[in-house]
């Protein structure tokens, strides 16, 4: 699903440098990206979905070579192929669930929303259990809710890929595994892949894969 | 573009306060200089078209202006008066025609204009209701006049003392609202007509009281000789002229003596005119004859000249208010720069953000434009009224 070959990447500014000589996600595979802070976790995930291009060096995903696309289809690619759930959900306050669910339709032209796609939403907020939360608005959501209503925005588009920025972190023990459990059964029911930043050691032991990104040294989970 | 309204429309939804803000800056200063243009030019239309049609003026020396605004517009400055025989002077000397107007009195806010019939045709003002004036007595009510009291022919209107503390002055005398007139959307709408003579009655110069002569009250007599009768204090003096009592009504003196505020010269021609202005100009002369559209022009001109500097301090006030706008706008785009790395994240264009962002800005700037564009037609709706309150009277 994922293949990074020679990939070289440096910031405009500034002392970072990141290479990454190879690096490789199967389909369906739930991966764990573990490291430093400052280790460029984070900006491994930018550079799969296309955010940021490599200065050398190759990035596919779904046999896409991401990193030769222009900018306007690596946005289309992106938000047709890939589903981000963030550390801080990053739910629009001024939308309601829903409208947040299915924002990602309105802001571009490459998805459209017509009613499937609503119905398709609402399903998967019943699924997460937060069907009866649609009308509410963000601020009016738990931690956990927050998170789920994200996860729905992330997997309303069918992605191939799911990346997670530190989707747990955030919050209480009890929702993260509750969060975990709903993330990795509906990566499963989409076979989709995952792709996850993490610095919750208790987690890790899920996923099928944990790559330490600071010395990116592979290593299989227990 | 409908999503990206959609979007713009639930932030601005969501923000409520700071859009009414911004809504109601720009609509402010959009519809200050609009609104003083239309009520400008709305009183430039009322003053000049009124002035116009008025040749010229005859008053006693003094202030044009108010001469001018108490003859036109019935203001309440009243200008000094001039004798009756001054409009009768007009009309010996054969150049014009004159009517006089005594616009001194009051009823309930509304000004009493004394005059002759003349005044009716020479405005074009016609009766909606009931009858013109016949005798003294006799009131026509001005349209808005009897809308507003909710007077109609049959029903009575008091006026006004001048001064409640000046027991030997001016008595109120119930007048007998005869006539309506139909709206004429000038101050005549505004005023109380009455004859001439019904002013001099309310200024206490005529007046109708019980025959002495046939009186058999012995305790009103106060002294009889063979040629006048004396009363006392409990003489009745009428306060209403009727039928039954119209003829106890009488004047003392001479009535070319009696008081008009100014009197309204119909020039035969131009030229009689001129030849009639011309015997006004001495130094010896009480009188003034005057233009009012000269003078109505001159007040326009410095209404305009102070219209300018409003004008200027809007336009500093709105450049003041755009940097504002603007930069409310740019703070709200550093807030809201974690959304746009969001979206931005999910796949969303540069170009869509500024979509978004042109929306909320659209439907910020539609809604002024329509808010100011209900508040311009309500001023234009009233703008007759306003202008006769604001600038007239």
């Amino acid at each position: 699903m994922i293949s990074i070959h020679s990939l070289e990447f440096h910031y405009r500014y500034g002392e970072f440098r990141l290479s990454v000589p190879e690096f490789r996600v199967t389909q369906c595979e739930k991966v764990a990206v573990i490291g430093p802070s400052g280790s460029g976790k984070t900006t491994l995930l930018n550079l799969i979905a296309g955010i940021f291009t490599p200065v050398s060096g190759t990035v596919s995903v779904d046999n896409t070579e991401v990193s030769a696309l222009n900018d306007a289809r690596r946005r289309d690619f992106r938000i047709t192929n890939i589903g981000f759930v963030f550390q801080d959900f990053e739910l629009l306050d001024y939308l309601n669930v829903l409208d947040n669910v299915v924002h990602p339709y309105r802001i571009t032209r490459a998805l459209t929303l017509d009613r499937s796609a609503r119905e398709r939403a609402v399903s998967l907020a019943e699924r997460m259990d937060i069907g009866d939360k649609l009308t509410r608005f963000a601020d009016d959501l738990s931690q956990g809710e927050k998170q789920r209503a994200a996860i729905c925005r992330a997997l309303l588009p069918h992605p191939k890929l799911i990346l997670a920025d530190e989707a747990t972190g955030n919050l209480d023990p009890e929702n993260k595994t509750v969060i975990l459990d709903l993330l990795f059964q509906t990566v499963e029911e989409h076979d989709a892949t995952l792709l996850a930043v993490t610095h919750d050691q208790e987690l890790l032991k899920r996923f099928d894969r944990v790559i330490d990104f600071q010395d990116f040294r592979h290593r299989d989970a227990a | 573009m409908i999503d990206s309204l959609y979007i713009a429309w639930r932030y601005v939804r969501f923000n409520k306060i700071k859009t009414a803000t911004l809504i109601a800056c720009i609509t402010l200063i959009a519809f200050l200089p609009l609104a003083l243009q239309l009520l400008l030019d709305e009183s430039e239309r009322q003053l000049m078209s009124r002035a116009v049609s008025t040749p010229l003026l005859v008053g006693a020396k003094g202030s044009a202006l108010d001469l001018v605004m108490n003859t036109l517009y019935f203001d309440d400055e009243v200008p000094e008066s001039i004798a009756m025989m001054d409009a009768d002077r007009v009309e010996e000397s054969g150049l014009a025609f004159p009517i006089p107007v005594y616009a001194r009195f009051r009823a309930r806010d509304y000004r009493i204009v004394g005059t002759t019939l003349d005044y009716f045709d020479f405005r074009g003002l016609e009766i909606a209701a009931g009858r013109p004036l016949a005798i003294v007595g006799d009131a026509v009510l001005g349209a808005a006049v009897a809308d507003r009291l909710g007077l109609k022919p049959g029903d009575a209107l008091i006026s006004s003392p001048e001064n409640l503390f000046d027991l030997a002055g001016v008595y109120p005398l119930k007048m007998n609202v005869v006539g309506v007139l139909k709206k004429s959307h000038t101050s005549d709408d505004l005023a109380v007509f009455v004859d001439i003579k019904t002013a001099w009655i309310i200024e206490g110069l005529g007046h109708g009281h019980q025959d002495l002569i046939k009186s058999q009250d012995a305790s009103v007599i106060l002294k009889r000789t063979e040629k006048n009768v004396t009363a006392n204090a409990k003489l009745r003096i009428y306060t209403e002229i009727s039928k039954l009592n119209l003829d106890s009504f009488h004047f003392h003196g001479d009535d070319s003596k009696y008081r008009v505020t100014a009197v309204i010269a119909l020039p035969n021609d131009t030229k009689s005119g001129t030849i009639l202005r011309g015997r006004y100009i001495s130094d010896g002369a009480t009188n003034q004859i005057l233009k009012p559209a000269d003078v109505i022009d001159g007040l326009l001109q410095n209404i305009f000249r102070i219209k300018n500097v409003i004008d200027g301090v809007i336009f500093l006030v709105g450049i003041a208010t755009v940097l504002a706008i603007v930069l409310v706008f740019a703070l709200s785009l550093r807030l809201r720069q974690r959304e746009i790395q969001t979206i931005f994240k999910l796949g969303c264009s540069r170009m869509t953000i500024a979509k978004l962002m042109g929306a909320e800005i659209f439907i910020i700037i539609v809604s002024s434009v329509v808010l100011c564009a209900l508040m311009i037609a309500v001023v234009n709706h009233f703008s007759n009224d306003l202008v006769r309150m604001a600038f007239i009277r």
